[in-house]
């Protein structure tokens, strides 16, 4: 990954923030919010597969959503080829979702159970109007093809297909409209491992023949560590680190992201490994603690990580990272 | 690592994988066949429409002629269910007058079920201030006794049977706009509704081609129950006088009618206050079973 100087900037997120009221007891007291992003910026390149990883609640999730504003964002900057698409309005918005698409986790919930896959696809390509109407069926066959389902399946109900068989329909779905950079929300979090080896196949497949941008939500290392060119770690609603998928994986620099990997099961059982445990949950995103938002769980926290608030910093080529004493424990 | 399966390999799925095509229909028709009250319900409810239908054939005499010299007879070959205080024959009258229950009945439903379904659709899909609004001027509504409601329309309204309709239609707006609405919420959170939004469809495609086919099944368990109490409220509403009013053979009008000859001649009130009372016993059975057979838990 050396040529970064050919690399187009497709989607740039800046400083986003979303966060969520919640009821308070006493109307009284001041309002409180649950911060599942907090300040979170990165870059995507142009036919890259940058993941997302992180606990569950960690705001990975959210990210993905307030990008594509499914969930209005409360504050931050999204550009979309150097245009900030939360500033849109509605119609300029339906525009360019034809660009922006989404493959989601649960295929038993993404596809309506009262339409045909015909009208799935059909559907995605009238609202978007991209394909003239009597190619329509066509493109559809076409679009069954790169997914490898068979022709039968058109006129077919998604109650009718098994789990991996419903995410190619979702998949099919989104590239109806010729997206140019997918958002895959946890897409093969659901799917026997048999199963999440073929989609991954398949998003690779398609990625290159698409030249597609993946941003890749999962918690699934394995996963991440297969389908990745950069992988961005986050940590309660804020960006731990984010580096190229090799360097982040032989020699990860935050405490949490060590912690993170050292839990992946190796298949070696006489292989040693260093543990690194973490004791303690997670701590709540409506209080969420001051400095460094990891220095509750972190071996390595000192006076400092309390007070302040890390910021991400470049340590070495394309390894960022927000941690105080990264070049410390780098040694 | 597992998950190293080479890339280049077709990926093509047999076909024999894809399951048999299975029908919904035919699932819920064996789910309805096996609980016999609904099934009862069912035949009850085809017995009255075909009733309704075939009225003019069915019907021995003119449901309007008066007869004085056969006047209040009892149930005989030649009157069935006897005569009335007009010598009129009360079976043609019964079965002219399903026409006017049945047809009042389904017009409130669907009077009601209509801008209830829109009001509860747009409350639970926007949500916030419409939805607090919507749902508040609901709850006022709901707050009345639906018999009082309908009375105070009336009585502004005037009497006759379409403003018995429109009276009977509105006090079931608020149920219908409650269960839509938190149908709407149910359904609004599921991802096959983010995927289409962000497609870039608009709302009014959100909204009734993919949020209202997959809330239909609580609306008809909702609209089979409320034809019941409508057609009752109908019945009520006529048999005070606010509704059909003499000589036409509704039910509920014919029911006061025999009120004055309850112990000279009880058949006159019996006939019609039975036509009342199984009709809407075979709706609400009815109503009950769709309930079950609509509920995923009852699936095996």
């Amino acid at each position: 990954m050396e040529k970064v100087i050919d690399k187009k900037v497709l989607l740039k997120v800046d400083q986003l923030k979303q966060y969520f009221p919640v009821k308070t007891e006493s109307i009284f007291k001041p309002k409180a919010f649950v911060k599942a992003v907090d300040d979170v910026s990165f870059e995507l390149f142009e036919g890259e597969t940058l993941s997302i990883v992180g606990e569950s609640g960690c705001g990975k999730s959210t990210t993905g959503r307030a990008i594509l504003r499914l969930d209005e964002p409360t504050d931050g900057k999204v550009y979309y080829s150097g245009q900030n698409i939360l500033e849109l309005n509605k119609k300029e918005m339906r525009k360019l979702r034809g660009d922006l698409q989404v493959i989601f986790q649960d295929p038993f919930a993404s596809l309506n159970p009262r339409q045909t896959v015909k009208q799935i696809l059909n559907e995605a390509m009238a609202i978007q109007n991209v394909v003239e109407k009597p190619k329509r069926m066509d493109r559809m066959l076409e679009l069954l093809g790169y997914v490898g389902l068979p022709p039968e399946a058109l006129d077919r109900y998604p109650h009718e297909f098994s789990g991996g068989q419903r995410q190619r329909i979702g998949i099919a779905r989104a590239l109806a409209v010729d997206p140019k950079l997918i958002i895959c929300d946890e897409a093969v979090s659901a799917l026997d491992v048999s199963i999440q080896a073929q989609i991954l196949n398949l998003l690779k497949k398609l990625q290159k023949q698409f030249q597609l941008t993946f941003l890749f939500i999962s918690h699934d290392l394995s996963v991440v560590r297969h389908i990745s060119d950069r992988v961005m770690v986050m940590y309660l609603g804020k960006v731990v680190e984010i580096a190229e998928k090799k360097d982040l994986f032989d020699s990860p620099l935050h405490p949490y992201t060590k912690a993170l990997l050292s839990s992946i099961p190796v298949p070696n059982p006489t292989l040693k490994r260093e543990r690194v445990m973490l004791t303690g949950d997670v701590p709540s995103p409506i209080d969420p603690p001051t400095g460094c938002r990891f220095h509750t769980r972190c071996p390595f926290a000192v006076e400092n990580c309390k007070q302040v608030e890390p910021a991400l910093r470049e340590i070495r080529n394309n390894h960022f990272v927000s941690c105080h004493r990264a070049e410390e424990l780098a040694q | 690592m597992s998950l190293e399966v080479k890339t280049e390999q077709p990926i093509v799925v047999p076909q024999s994988i894809i399951q048999p095509k299975e029908s919904r229909l035919r699932d819920f028709l064996s789910i309805m066949m096996v609980n016999k009250a609904a099934m009862v319900g069912a035949i009850i409810i085809l017995f009255y429409i075909f009733i309704a239908i075939f009225a003019p054939i069915l019907a021995p005499y003119d449901p309007y002629e008066i007869q004085l010299e056969n006047k209040l007879m009892p149930p005989s070959f030649e009157h069935w269910m006897g005569t009335d205080d007009k010598g009129r024959d009360i079976l043609s009258r019964i079965l002219y007058g399903s026409r006017l229950s049945m047809g009042v009945g389904f017009a409130a439903v669907a009077f009601g079920a209509f801008f209830g379904i829109i009001f509860g659709l747009v409350a639970g899909y926007y949500g916030k201030w419409v939805d607090s609004i919507i749902m508040r001027i609901m709850d006022v509504m709901l707050a009345f006794p639906g018999i009082l409601l309908a009375l105070a329309i009336i009585s502004a309204l005037g009497p006759s049977l379409i403003n018995v309709t429109i009276a009977v239609g509105a006090f079931s707006v608020p149920l219908f706009a409650r269960i839509v609405r938190g149908s709407t919420l149910e359904v609004k959170r599921l991802e096959y509704i983010d995927a289409i939004r962000s497609l870039g469809a608009n709302d009014f495609t959100i909204i009734f081609k993919h949020i209202f086919p997959n809330i239909l099944s609580p609306i008809i368990v909702q609209g089979t129950l409320r034809l019941a109490t409508a057609i009752l409220s109908a019945a009520g509403l006529s048999f005070l006088g606010l509704g059909a009013q003499p000589p036409s053979p509704e039910w509920g009008t014919m029911l006061s009618n025999g009120r004055d000859f309850l112990f000279s001649a009880p058949y006159i009130a019996l006939f019609p206050g039975m036509a009342i009372s199984i009709l809407v016993l075979g709706f609400n059975i009815f109503g009950d079973g769709l309930r079950d057979a609509f509920d995923p838990r009852m699936k095996k």
